[in-house]
Order: structure tokens, then C-alpha cells, then sequence
């Protein structure tokens, strides 16, 4: 028997259009317009952990043929909006993983992107805190930095720590691991997947705040003692929610990340993809002093309903679309 | 031999970890939204019955184990060692009281039961979901209680212990859910 039954319940997909319609009040009412930018790009992501679905076009006629990419967010398309002066801007849209599937993983998943002119990570953390407080009636949030979460659980620091130094702790720490590359951030992964992350936000949400510069991603390096990245991460119930930076502005410094970016998927063996030019372009004729965060919006469902899966939360699953 | 990678793995497959064959029962995909994937990976050794959780890259492969399970006969105990005969083929297999394990107590001879094969050695053996065994001894019961309420301990020919109503009494047959040990009526000579 073909079951072609959606996933989720009505209640729950009711439930779930009703907070999709609070989310997009909550935004009209603050003057942040929501935008709609491709979900198919000739360029991606250059992330050494982020997969792009491949998706090939072929011009009728021409016989051309080109493959483009399904966009794993909507972050390098708004910020083009942003340096064309579109002011604070939001999204609610598809987003895109290849191989990603799990409990808490769908191929193709409901983001909720922002992007706030004048605000750094911890005005926008605020107002995440006040969304989540006045569409979904959670608690207040608490807040941490990195350094200090992974000093009380695994008791290193994170920022000045050496690939040695965190396979030893992984030694202590995690019953039995795989061998990793030789990269510190895949060895704070282990240690942040394993001793950290299930015991996040177990009350109420806990923003996680300026990162190594390892994970810059594309947030603002500070120069501070030592040197931190103004990216934050939000958790609820050891869950992934969002993630958000004090946007780089820095074209040259972006450029060097993706490059960077590049070298380290090709000594793994990982499929080489185009940089985005246009965005590079737009970021060199100025984006403008802003702080964005996505936010998964599947997730925040499944936690607010009490389910135990995304799949619970979507029409159709992967698994059965 | 069969390779399956991470993504593959499936409760109820079977696998090679360290030399031993070991059954999955559970995988996780955990992955950072910007980070490292991996699967923590949950399993049962099929030679010691321990639980293990292990964490995979995604990605990684694991060799699968040539585990199979063939219908056959207890025979006997030779004190030491239970003999097994697989009926259509009269090919006979040994384990020691240790691979045997819990199953022990709810297998008389005769009864048809499912052996693990491991490379064609035996690693371990499951009763019939329902077994009809003897009561060898228990507490007189009071007459007329018919309401199970409550009930006593009865030892069976095979050794196990279970819980029985008042009225059933010492030398009757009962049939019992191996797979739980809970006694489900009185029996009849099969």
C-alpha cells in the first residue's frame, strides 16, 4: 500500500499557519518588509560543511546546459538587496541541504531569515528573544558566551585551544569518536555535538554568543583579546535554532574566507562549487552596517507543538514527498 | 563482503565493529548547521549482549556481518554443552550454557527454535513466542479464586519462574509469552 497521507496532523499544520502569520505581523508592525529572492542560483555556498543540491538547466533550444544550485539559504541574495538600499528586510522561504536527513533533518526546510540595518548580534538577539516571547509564548532567554559554555562543560577555551588540545578532551569527554580531519573546527563539533549542545536551553532559549574565528562564517571579527567573532546561536531544548552575525562588511575579508573555504574542500576531497560573484560585488560597493540571523522554522514548530520530529510539522516528509 | 556507509544503516541490520558481529538499533543523524556531520550510531554485540553507542563521520563505511537465523530442534544438555539439529537438513549445532543464556529457561527438548548464525556458528538462540510448560511447583491455591488478582510464584520443568493465578495448580500445563515471561492461560498436552 502506497501511503500517501500527509505527515503532520491538520492541528499541527494549523497551528503551524497560524505562527507563520504571526511571524509576518510581528514584522509589519516593526516596518521590516518581507522580500523574495530565487531559490535556484548559478553560484553557492562555499562552506566546507554545507552541501548543495545540484539542480542542471538546460536552455530550450540553445541546448545549453548549466548547472545551477538550489540555495541552501537566502542570506547572499538579501544582502544584495540590502546593499541596493532595500533598508531591513525579511524572508520566509525554502532552503535547501543535500544528504541532510534525521529527526531534526529535511532536505528542504522552512527558514526564516532577517536582516536589521544599525543593529549588532546583540540588538538582533533581542529581538529574536521578543519574537519568540510574543508569537510563541516561550520564556525569556538567557544568554552565554562560547568561551564560557565550553569552559563549564568540557572545561577548554575554546578560542585558544589546539587541534591536541580538544582530541585530548575528546578523549575525556566523548565515549567513542571517529578520526577527524586535522581542522579545529570539526574537533569543536565533536566536542560541541556530544557534551554541549543536548544540554542547551533546557528552560528557557540560551543565545550562545561571540564564536572562535575559526566559525566567523560571515560574521565581523573583533579584534579584542582574544579575537572573537560577533556570531551568536540560538538553542532550545538541546535543539539548533538559529544562527545569526553582526554581518561582515569586508569584501576583501570575505573573498580571502571563501578561497579559504575552497582550499580546505579541496584537501578533502570535497566538490569544488563557484563563489558567489555578485555578491562579492555587492559587498564591495557596500553593504550596509547590519546584523541578520535565520531562523529554522520547522524546528521552532516542532519544539513549540511538542513533537518529536520535523517531519511531525511538514505536510509532506522527505521521506514521503 | 557487503560494505554499507552511515547513511544506510537501518535498525535490525547487521554489522562487523571490532570483529564482532553486532546488531543496530538505533541511528542519529546530528549535524551543526555549519559543522561536521556525523551518526551516533547504537548497537547490540550479538557475542556479549552489551549496548554500545558510537559515533561515526557521516560519510563513514562499516563492513555488514553474514548473520542469518535457521529453524532448528533442541535435543538435549550434555551437562555442559546444548545440542540443536536443524530438521530438513539434520546438520546439528553446540553452544555453551553462555550463548544460550536467558532462552535456557523457557526451551524443552523438542521444541523448534530460532538459531543465530554467524559464519555458520551459533551465537545465540530465541524460544517460540509461547511455550507450554509444567508447573513443578507452587503454593496451593484457594479454591474458587478465578479472578488471577494478585496471584503466586510456579516454577516450570524448565526452570523459569513466573507469576500464576491462585487457581492454577502444581502439575498443570500452562502456556507463557517467552518474549515476556507472562503467563497466559492454562494448557493442554500439545
Amino acid at each position: 500500500m502506497i501511503n500517501w497521507q500527509p505527515t503532520a496532523s491538520f492541528e499541527i499544520l494549523r497551528q503551524r499557519a497560524d505562527m507563520i502569520s504571526r511571524i509576518r505581523a510581528f514584522f509589519a508592525e516593526r516596518g521590516v518588509w518581507e522580500v523574495e529572492t530565487p531559490l535556484l542560483s548559478h553560484a553557492t555556498v562555499t562552506d566546507a560543511h554545507i552541501m548543495s543540491i545540484e539542480a542542471p538547466f538546460k536552455e530550450m533550444g540553445s541546448g545549453k546546459e548549466e548547472i545551477c544550485y538550489l540555495q541552501t539559504s537566502p542570506e547572499y541574495a538579501m544582502k544584495r538587496l540590502l546593499a541596493a538600499g532595500s533598508g531591513s528586510i525579511f524572508q520566509i522561504t525554502k532552503a535547501f541541504r543535500q544528504g541532510e536527513v534525521g529527526r531534526l533533518h529535511n532536505p528542504e526546510f522552512t527558514m526564516l531569515e532577517w536582516y536589521r540595518l544599525g543593529f549588532d548580534h546583540h540588538a538582533l538577539m533581542d529581538e529574536l528573544d521578543e519574537l519568540l516571547q510574543v508569537v510563541l509564548k516561550l520564556p525569556p532567554a538567557m544568554r552565554m558566551s562560547v568561551a564560557d559554555v565550553y569552559q563549564q562543560c568540557v572545561g577548554i577555551d575554546p578560542h585558544t585551544a589546539t587541534v591536541e588540545d580538544l582530541k585530548k578532551c575528546a578523549e575525556q569527554y566523548v565515549e567513542s569518536y571517529p578520526d577527524l580531519p586535522n581542522d579545529k573546527n570539526n574537533w569543536l563539533d565533536l566536542l560541541f555535538t556530544h557534551c554541549i549542545e543536548p544540554q542547551l536551553g533546557k528552560d528557557a532559549p540560551l543565545f550562545l554568543y561571540d564564536f572562535p574565528v575559526s566559525q566567523a562564517a560571515l560574521a565581523k571579527i573583533r579584534q579584542e583579546n582574544p579575537p572573537v567573532a560577533s556570531r551568536f546561536e540560538m538553542y532550545f531544548k538541546g535543539v539548533e535554532l538559529a544562527n545569526g552575525f553582526h554581518e561582515l562588511q569586508d569584501s576583501v575579508e570575505q573573498r580571502k574566507r571563501f578561497e579559504a573555504d575552497l582550499k580546505y574542500r579541496e584537501t578533502q576531497g570535497i566538490p569544488l562549487v563557484p563563489m558567489d560573484e555578485r555578491f562579492l560585488a555587492a559587498l564591495q560597493q557596500g553593504l550596509p552596517d547590519c546584523a541578520g540571523v535565520a531562523l529554522g522554522i520547522d524546528r521552532l514548530i516542532m519544539l513549540a507543538l511538542g513533537c518529536e520530529t520535523v517531519a511531525a510539522t511538514l505536510s509532506f516528509s522527505f521521506v514521503s514527498s | 563482503m557487503a560494505v554499507y556507509t552511515t547513511n544506510e544503516i537501518r535498525g535490525g541490520m547487521k554489522i562487523i565493529v571490532d570483529n564482532d558481529p553486532c546488531v543496530i538499533l538505533d541511528n542519529e543523524f546530528v549535524k551543526p548547521g555549519k559543522g561536521q556531520a556525523f551518526n551516533r550510531i547504537k548497537y547490540r554485540n550479538l557475542k556479549t549482549g552489551r549496548v554500545v553507542e558510537r559515533t561515526y563521520k557521516s560519510g563513514d563505511s562499516m563492513q555488514a556481518a553474514d548473520v542469518a537465523e535457521v529453524e532448528a530442534q533442541y535435543l538435549y544438555h550434555d551437562g555442559t554443552h546444548s545440542h540443536y539439529m536443524v530438521q530438513d537438513t539434520f546438520e546439528q549445532f553446540v553452544m555453551t550454557d553462555a550463548e544460550v543464556g536467558e532462552a535456557k529457561q523457557w526451551i524443552k527438548e523438542q521444541a523448534i527454535c530460532m538459531l543465530m548464525l554467524w559464519n555458520g556458528t551459533p551465537l545465540g538462540v530465541t524460544p517460540p513466542n509461547f511455550v507450554v510448560l509444567k508447573i513443578v511447583e507452587t503454593d496451593p491455591g484457594v479454591r474458587g479464586d478465578t479472578s488471577g488478582g494478585g496471584g503466586k510464584p510456579a516454577k516450570l520443568e524448565t526452570g523459569a519462574v513466573v507469576r500464576v493465578p491462585l487457581f492454577v495448580q502444581e502439575g498443570e500445563l500452562i502456556k507463557v509469552d517467552a518474549r515476556t515471561g507472562v503467563y497466559v492461560s492454562r494448557a493442554k498436552e500439545e
